[in-house]
């Protein structure tokens, strides 16, 4: 299955958050824990481990409510210009930042 | 006799025994080459000494220590280490166990000790501004909401020091400006306020005589300075545009200018966005050259005898420390000690330094003169290294 295009992750957040990652189940468990150790320690240095925030805003479900995950993914993949937010696409790939993204919405700390 | 109260007192004992005291027999001892290890996801520290690179205890329950820092008091006995949580905490390094802890904010960066040792001051960034401590007792003395003009917004505050004149010197993040607070009165700071300092000042430091301070600035190349000894001539500029128009590259974890790397009037400082370290010349504040490095330099600190930097980096070249030698200016060795080197610390004569190797669980000692690895101790995901030479040294 491919992944959904831009446009449509929009509409799928428009519409309530039915947002799924829908290949992300592709991804290896390996994999995945790399990606959690990233989150943890790497945004984590800026963010805070436990996602509450540092000099950059916290990142915890709470906080995201309501925030599209396709904002998040392309937040993660290309950084916010102006801020010290960089792009992480060298270190993570489209699919992998869907994930991630999905992981802060649900406020989950383990990649099971 | 005292062998006999010690017998005849089991619970004594116990407790002796209990606290992990750091000497497990009664003599006394100094604290001259102790030192704490931060262990970040655990919330514990580790009390090291660094003669025989030994483990004496471990304290546990400081609370979220990512990004923990830490100052020691004058006696060098207690180390005060700030925790992300908010937390501020009291360790006494001999009975190997926390004097006291208070939860002061939601949020904080840092701290520092003032100039006599009375005062705590802790930096925050939820709610932003600085909060002041008595040292002894941790009782709350003043607090600073650091706001930008009239603004009822608490700007984050980042590059906290004390400086001479009982003085802390702190930067406003969001606002862009930095404070000099005299602390004559400890419940009625005096504020010097320099407002347009430069576009997100991320970090900042003193020197080791304790007369300039300087910001490192994010949204812009260059740094800002403020000479202490004259503070009415306002701070001002220094190397301007250091980037020379070029786009910066992505910085994948903030520098930091927590050490005033210095030697022969000349001070040494990460850049922003370039895999550089930028030399400045101390008596007229401008670039005395740079140094190409491996990636984007995180920390940048001098041997105590200025002859050597060691350099560390920000992901991904994070596995990696370069040394450069500050006669030649030229890189003498890279080390590669593992994944994730966080953070750097010299014993007080710097014949060693302790490295913490986040990822691989450990803390390697390394001989600064033959680069080889002397020793290495199991940390648990282990950040910040403070020894106790800290308690002698202005802005530490």
């Amino acid at each position: 299955m491919r992944r959904p295009r831009h446009k449509t992750g929009i509409i799928l957040a428009a519409l309530g958050a039915l947002w799924t990652c829908a290949v992300c189940a592709d991804i290896p468990a390996a994999r995945k824990a790399e990606l959690m150790h990233l989150l943890d320690q790497d945004c984590g240095s800026c963010h805070g481990l436990t996602r509450k925030g540092g000099l950059g805003p916290a990142l915890t479900r709470e906080a995201l409510a309501g925030k599209p995950a396709v904002m998040l993914r392309e937040v993660i993949l290309h950084g916010r210009p102006g801020t010290p937010m960089p792009p992480w696409n060298s270190f993570v790939n489209e699919q992998e930042a869907d994930w991630l993204a999905q992981i802060l919405l649900e406020g989950k700390t383990d990649a099971h | 006799m005292r062998t006999e109260l010690f017998h005849s007192s089991r619970k004594f004992f116990l407790s002796l025994v209990g606290a992990a005291l750091v000497s497990a027999c009664a003599s006394p001892r100094g604290t001259g080459d102790l030192g704490i290890i931060v262990e970040r996801a655990a919330g514990s520290v580790q009390v090291i000494e660094t003669s025989h690179h030994t483990r004496l205890a471990q304290v546990t329950g400081l609370g979220d220590l990512s990004h923990a820092s830490a100052v020691y008091s004058r006696d060098a006995r207690y180390a005060y280490v700030f925790g992300r949580d908010g937390g501020l905490t009291k360790v006494d390094l001999l009975r190997g166990r926390i004097d006291k802890r208070i939860v002061q904010a939601g949020n904080a960066i840092g701290g520092a000790i003032s100039q006599d040792g009375r005062l705590i001051a802790v930096s925050n960034y939820e709610p932003g501004g600085v909060k002041v401590f008595a040292s002894d007792t941790l009782e709350l003395l003043a607090d600073i909401p650091a706001g930008s003009g009239d603004s009822k917004r608490r700007s984050k505050v980042v590059g906290l020091v004390d400086a001479p004149g009982d003085r802390f010197v702190f930067t406003l993040w969001d606002a862009g400006e930095i404070w000099v607070a005299d602390m004559h009165n400890p419940r009625q700071p005096q504020m010097l306020k320099f407002p347009n300092v430069g576009k997100q000042p991320y970090d900042g430091t003193v020197t080791p005589d304790g007369r300039y301070y300087i910001a490192g600035l994010f949204g812009e190349d260059g740094l800002a300075l403020l000479d202490l000894w004259q503070p009415e001539k306002g701070v001002r500029r220094v190397l301007e545009g250091y980037g020379r128009g070029e786009q910066p590259l992505p910085v994948f974890k903030m520098p930091h200018m927590d050490y005033w790397a210095q030697a022969n009037d000349i001070a040494y400082v990460p850049a922003v966005g370039r895999h550089e370290v930028l030399v400045i010349d101390q008596k007229d504040w401008k670039e005395a050259g740079r140094v190409a490095v491996a990636g984007q330099p995180v920390f940048v600190i001098a041997r105590p005898d200025g002859r050597q930097l060691w350099v560390n980096f920000a992901p991904p070249d994070n596995d990696t420390v370069q040394v450069i030698d500050t006669l030649s200016l030229k890189i003498v060795r890279t080390l590669k000690p593992g994944k994730a080197v966080l953070h750097m610390e010299f014993t007080p004569r710097g014949e060693q330094v302790w490295l913490s190797v986040r990822d691989e669980n450990r803390v390697d000692v390394y001989d600064t003169e033959s680069f080889e690895r002397r020793a290495s101790l199991p940390v648990d995901k282990p950040s910040g290294i403070f020894f106790t030479s800290r308690a002698q040294r202005i802005g530490q």
